[in-house]
């Protein structure tokens, strides 16, 4: 099951994720991201800190919007990712391709830095 | 005994999967981290069949073996019908993946990371893939 909250915090956009996301659900991820993107946003972070399991459905939703981040100047991060998660990243090399931290407060200096 | 599960064929079915392999994988010696790559590299496998092999059609189904082998894991993954040999598949590069916004492809990159070996073999209309994960070696099974 996975849940979606949207949370706007003074010109950040923040999504977080409850649960897991497979083949069955990354649509969700993607229509939230796609409202967040229409909406103007300039800064969102992914609170990942209660996403337990994410497949590649999942992965590939995030990497499809890197583009378009990157032209448009919209700062990106995730933040929060357990041990598992965190190195399901790391095999796809994701960890390279997007700012990726511990907590809230890193997320947010890291994405400014890029 | 080895642990057996039949899969619709479903993406609603994936949470049953993954119940399946976390319980089976319990007994092995293999670390957290570990366990859970092994249950996406299953997933993945088997997502790719669902909708690519049966079209996610309920009705169809997939069948899943958990085998303790010498020294490893192996996970088979049988299914009748279109063969999708996964060996055969070339992993896309991944700066391509993200040019061209694709949403999919990178599950079998996952899947040839995660495990140590993969078979396949397709016999009479009926499909196997096993996966096989080497024991850690400071902890083999009882």
């Amino acid at each position: 099951m996975l849940q979606l909250e949207k949370i706007k915090e003074e010109n950040k956009d923040i999504l977080r994720l409850i649960g897991e996301v497979d083949a069955s659900n990354s649509v969700l991820l993607d229509q939230s991201m796609q409202e967040i993107l229409e909406q103007g946003t300039t800064f969102l972070l992914i609170d990942g800190s209660q996403l337990s399991y994410i497949s590649s459905a999942g992965l590939g939703v995030f990497m499809s919007y890197l583009d378009d981040f990157s032209e448009r100047g919209i700062r990106f991060a995730i933040f929060g990712l357990n041990e598992q998660v965190s190195e399901v990243f790391k095999i796809l090399g994701l960890d390279r391709l997007i700012q990726i931290a511990p907590d809230k407060s890193t997320a947010i200096k890291l994405a400014h830095e890029s | 005994m080895s642990p057996k599960l039949k899969l619709s064929c479903c993406t609603s079915a994936l949470v049953e999967l993954r119940s399946f392999l976390q319980r089976s994988l319990e007994a092995y010696g293999f670390s957290e981290v570990d366990r859970h790559q092994v249950t996406l590299a299953v997933e993945e496998v088997c997502t790719n069949l669902i909708i690519h092999s049966h079209a996610s059609n309920p009705k169809e189904v997939i069948y899943l073996e958990v085998k303790e082998l010498k020294e490893k894991l192996a996970i088979e993954i049988t299914d009748k019908g279109d063969a999708f040999n996964l060996l055969e598949y070339e992993v896309p590069d991944l700066k391509k993946v993200i040019e061209e916004k694709r949403k999919g492809g990178i599950g079998i990159y996952l899947v040839k990371k995660i495990m140590d070996e993969i078979e396949f073999e397709s016999k009479n209309g009926k499909n196997t893939c096993r996966l096989i994960k080497n024991f850690p070696s400071s902890k083999m099974p009882k």
